[in-house]
Formats: C-alpha cells, structure tokens, sequence
C-alpha cells in the first residue's frame, strides 16, 4: 500500500502566542514549533498500516515555508519513508492549500491519504475533506477507530451522544482523531536514518485565495471573578450570586 | 438575490437539533433565510423554523438520507448553492464534515468554528478562535457563496414556545450523486446522551475526584440542573474514568454552555481552551491558587466531597421553590 500523511508545522501547544506588528499573523521568532499533534496520529497509523502489510511505501507532505523542512524531518525519524515539501507563505485560506496538495497527490498515486483532522493554530478542519473533494475520492473525516481491509475501510467517528460508524473503499482520504493510536517517539536510530532519507523540495501550486485574514486580536479577558468563600458553608452564597447576579439558574 | 442565505439544518431521527434553531439566528445576520432540511421523509417541527424566522423551508427528501450522506448532502447543496451569497452550517460533528466538502465544490474557502458572523459591504466576515482559543480571528469571505459553520450555543436562540404555522415545505430536487462514503449506523455512546457541546449547562470533573466511581457526585448535580451534561479534563479521560466523548480542552471538546462547573480541575491551559468561552465559569477547588481560579466568576476554596452534595440539595431546593 502507498499511504501519504499531510503534515502542518504548528507553534507548541503550550507556547505563548504574541500578535505581529501588522495584526494579522503571529510573531515567529522564540516560539517552539511541532508536528501538528493530530499529523502525528495519521504518521503512526501510516507507519503501523505499513509494518503490518510488511510492504509499500509511506511519504509525507508539508505545505509551507522552508522552517517545515524541520517536521518533515522529525517524520522520517518517526520512520516515514521520504518527504516532500511544498513551498508556500503561511497562509489560512484551506481551500487553496488542499488544491496544492490535490495537485500533487491526485490520479491514483496513493491508497490511502492520511491527514488530521485539524491543525491547531488554524482549526480550520478542512483540508482533508477539501482535498478529497477534489479528487474525487471517499473521505471520513475525525476517525478515532479503524480497519483496512481487502482495500476496503471501516472507521467509527465521534458524533454528538454517539459514534457514527462510516465505510469507503480504498483510495480514501481519512483525518486523523485522538484516541486512533499512540504515536511513537523517534528513535536516536531514526534520527540518525533520518538526515540521509530524501526530502524534495518544490513549489506548491496554491489555487487563488478567496479568504483574508482582517486582524488577529487577543480574545477579550475574563473580568476578574471572586472567591465567594470557604467549603461548604458558601454554597448557599453562590447559588444566591447564580441566581440573581449571573441569572443563570 | 445578494442576500439570500441558505441554512443548513440538522435532524436526527427525523427531529430537527436546537443547533439548527441557531444556524438560523446566525445565519439572520447576513440576509433572507431559507432553511434546508435533509431527511428521508418528514421532518417535524418545520412550522418551528419560520417562527424563528426561516423565510422558506426548503425540504431534500432521499430514500439514502435517513443517517448522514456526505455524498448526496454535499451534492444537494452544492447545486443549490449558486443561488445564495452564502450557506450557514453548523458545527457539528456532521458540520464539521458537511461544510469543506460543499466548499471545495463551489471553488471557494470555509469559515470554520465561527463565533461571530457580520457582513463588510457585500462579504461575509467571521470572527473564530484559533490556537486553542488564545487569539481571535477575523476574517473575510471573499469567495461567493461564503460558506460558514458555526460553533454551537454561541448565536442564541432557542425552540420557539409556540410553533409557527405550519406553512409550506418546498421540496428540492436532490441530483444525481456517487455515493463514495456510507454511514452504516450510529452506536450509542457509552454515557450520557446530552453532549457537552449542546449542553446549556455543563458540570466538570477532573482528578480532584479521586476515583472514577466519585463521578456519581457530578451526575446528581447535573441531574439537579435540570439540562446539564457532565464533562471531564484530560486527565481522567487518559485515566479511563470518563469516555473521550466528555472531554473538554483542546484535544476533546470546545464548549461555550451558559454555566460551567469546573470541579477538582486545576485548570490547565489546555483545559481553559475548551471553556473559556463559556457565559459564566464556577470553579470548586481546594487549592486556593489553582489557575482555574483566574477564569472563574464565582469560587468556592475547600473539599469538594464536602461541597457537591450540599450544592446539590441548595440547587434542588431552590428549583423546587421555583
Ligand atoms: C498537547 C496537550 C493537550 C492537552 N489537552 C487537554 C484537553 O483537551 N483537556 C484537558 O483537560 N487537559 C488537556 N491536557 C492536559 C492538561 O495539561 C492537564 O494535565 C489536565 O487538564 C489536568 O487535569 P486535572 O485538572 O483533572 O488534574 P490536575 O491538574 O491533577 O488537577 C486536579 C485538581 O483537583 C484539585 N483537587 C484535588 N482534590 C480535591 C478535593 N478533594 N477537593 C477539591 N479539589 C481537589 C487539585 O487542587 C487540583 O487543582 C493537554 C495536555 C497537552 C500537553
């Protein structure tokens, strides 16, 4: 089986994240970037779906400025096969990015394209499907359950009070939910691996914009609460305070 | 024409879902509503959706359409689309799915998670969080039609108290389409039926609780609530205490319910990415210093095995008193 995995550079979940002069994007410089943890279940279920076929091939793919080349990196540590990076500014337009990648992953190169299932600095949950669309192949999207057989996919997804239980048949694209697998850790013996395995490097062919970015603001603060008070001799104080200040009882 | 909005509703089991009542508020912002029910046969409520202030309702009726068909929804509105200068959606599991597809068909970007819908001359702008909800977003639509989905309990509205007139249902036709996914069917999940996204009042537990059978404590204060979903952090959803369904934070669920119960959580940043925008936030925690303190409007410092049983009786007390 051929599978390839979408991959996002995105700043460490935990960074502190400081607006740029212009408003309209963040400033890089000190902030920690990662794979996308969502990215990291589709590497792991690519590179298990592999080791259990004990054959085929497994190849990632980034969209973005050359700083990507880092995760692409840390992908093949984990074990992918080689990289491809596709050049292009950050930008937030899904749309233009699935069509770069459609470009590049379309007419049958590929079983099974793994994406997931979203980034978490653009949230957007959409290049996956967006790809998929045109490509015109089956897509189940935030599957957190899956099996793959005889070119044929079964996958549960979370729906509000219950899990919807999807099928499609191969080539597929599927994004990537917690609770799918645990990713590993690259190896020091990937690492090493790692820097000798081929990593291309080409433009991506982004289709036209049809999204801006306005501004970026700070959400505002929460003004700040209060302590009503100690145990539970302070229960009848709140309820009183949730009923006639905040009204919401 | 300019104005016309299409707002795409969600059923379940042949009933319309309260979100739809809300992709209708949100999708008011921006022009004339018709709203679009896709469904197997019949859906209740349709006189419902004028009342909240559908201008038409607009009904796709396929023999494939009783369980979600990304296929054969995308392709119906898809062709439907071109007459509308923008498709409201909500963000939903379903949504969250429907919404991409139907945008990489009309060629144009989607506005996922949106918290704020508004127009500036003829586009459609959106406000939505991005890096776990630490900045806002605002951004324009410069495809048409726009298409949007919205986050849930975020543009209110509600099902109306009387039912409007039943009125007329349009039917459209749905097209031809290759169905390339099926949705075979929907398990129930493991707990609670009332998710924690459309839930108006969520109560949430986290380690505090000390073990998973504690979780009853919560239960009986949601059940006491009336309306009310329980939630978990993280940490006892890696512990197994809870189903992933209920967690809240930035790898499970993003809330915004009008009341929030933070119980025994500390109140990670991950955590506060889930619920920040929640109307009003309670946190119960016996450390006065834990960061949950700093979004909570109200707080209570002690032990919470001493705390939820009387917060449940005053809160049963006070409702019966209604
Ligand atoms: C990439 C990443 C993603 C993450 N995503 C999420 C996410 O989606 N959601 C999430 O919740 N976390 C997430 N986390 C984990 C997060 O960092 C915290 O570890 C987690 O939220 C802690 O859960 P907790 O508050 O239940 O536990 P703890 O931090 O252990 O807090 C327990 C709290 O209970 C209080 N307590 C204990 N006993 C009592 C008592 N008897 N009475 C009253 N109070 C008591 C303590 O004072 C303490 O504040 C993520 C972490 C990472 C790195």
């Amino acid at each position: 089986m051929k599978i390839a995995v979408c991959l996002k550079r995105v700043p460490d979940t935990t960074a502190k994240i400081t607006i740029g002069p212009d408003r309209k994007s963040i400033t890089d410089t000190g902030l920690k970037f990662v794979p996308n943890p969502y990215d990291e279940f589709a590497l792991e279920a690519a590179l298990a779906l592999k080791e259990k076929s004990g054959g085929g091939e497994t190849v990632v793919y980034s969209v973005g400025t050359d700083a990507s080349a880092e995760t692409l990196r840390t992908a093949l540590a984990m074990g992918i096969d080689r990289a491809v990076l596709l050049q292009a500014p950050g930008g937030a337009d899904g749309l233009a990015i699935a069509q770069a990648l459609a470009a590049e992953l379309g007419a049958g190169a590929f079983d099974l394209l793994l994406f997931g299932k979203m980034a978490v600095d653009d949230h957007n949950h959409a290049v996956g499907p967006m790809t998929a669309e045109l490509l015109a192949i089956p897509c189940i999207t935030s599957v957190a359950k899956m099996t793959i057989e005889n070119g044929a996919v079964e996958a549960e997804r979370e729906i509000e009070g219950g899990i919807e239980v999807v099928t499609c048949s191969l080539p597929a694209v599927i994004t990537c939910e917690k609770g799918l697998n645990n990713p590993r850790l690259p190896s020091l013996k990937g690492i090493m691996a790692a820097k000798k395995k081929p990593l291309e490097t080409k433009p991506a062919a982004l289709g036209a914009p049809t999204l801006e970015i306005v501004s970026l603001e700070l959400p505002p603060e929460r003004q700040p609460g209060r302590i009503v008070g100690e145990g539970a001799d302070a229960v009848p104080a709140l309820v009183q305070l949730l009923r006639t200040e905040a009204k919401v009882l | 024409m300019a104005d016309r909005v299409l707002a795409i509703m969600e059923q379940r089991d042949g009933a319309l879902r309260k979100v739809s009542y809300e992709v209708i508020a949100a999708a008011r912002l921006l022009g004339d509503v018709d709203a679009l029910v896709l469904c197997e046969g019949a859906v209740e409520g349709t006189g419902d959706l004028r009342a909240v202030g559908a201008a038409r309702v607009l009904s796709a009726a396929h023999p494939d359409f009783r369980l979600y068909n990304p296929d054969g929804f995308a392709a119906t509105i898809g062709e439907l689309a071109s007459g509308y200068s923008a498709v409201v959606f909500a963000g939903t599991a379903t949504g969250r799915d429907l919404a991409p597809r139907v945008a990489a068909r009309l060629k144009v970007s989607c506005a996922t998670d949106v918290i704020e819908l508004g127009r500036d001359g003829a586009a459609v702008t959106a406000t939505r969080p991005v890096y776990a909800g630490k900045v806002l977003q605002k951004i324009r639509l410069t495809g048409t039609p726009a298409v949007a989905s919205i986050r849930p309990n975020t543009f209110p509205a509600d099902k109306p108290a009387e039912p409007g007139p039943p009125g007329e249902v349009e039917s459209v036709t749905v097209p031809a389409f290759a169905t390339r996914v099926t949705v075979k069917e929907i398990k129930a999940a493991a707990t609670a039926t009332l998710d924690v996204t459309e839930a108006p009042i969520v109560v949430s537990g986290g380690r505090g609780l000390k073990e998973p059978a504690n979780f009853k404590l919560l239960e009986d204060l949601a059940a006491a609530l009336g309306t009310a979903a329980v939630g978990a952090s993280r940490a006892v959803v890696d512990a197994g205490w809870r189903d992933h369904g209920a967690q809240v934070g930035q790898t499970g669920k993003t809330v915004s319910p009008g009341l929030y119960f933070a119980i025994g959580i500390s109140g990670a940043i991950q955590h506060l990415a889930g619920m920040r925008t929640a109307k009003v936030i309670v946190a119960i925690n016996r450390d006065k210093d834990a960061p949950i303190f700093k979004v909570a409007d109200y707080g209570i410092v002690g032990d919470l095995f001493e705390i939820l049983p009387r917060l449940t009786d005053e809160i049963k007390r006070v409702r019966a008193g209604q």
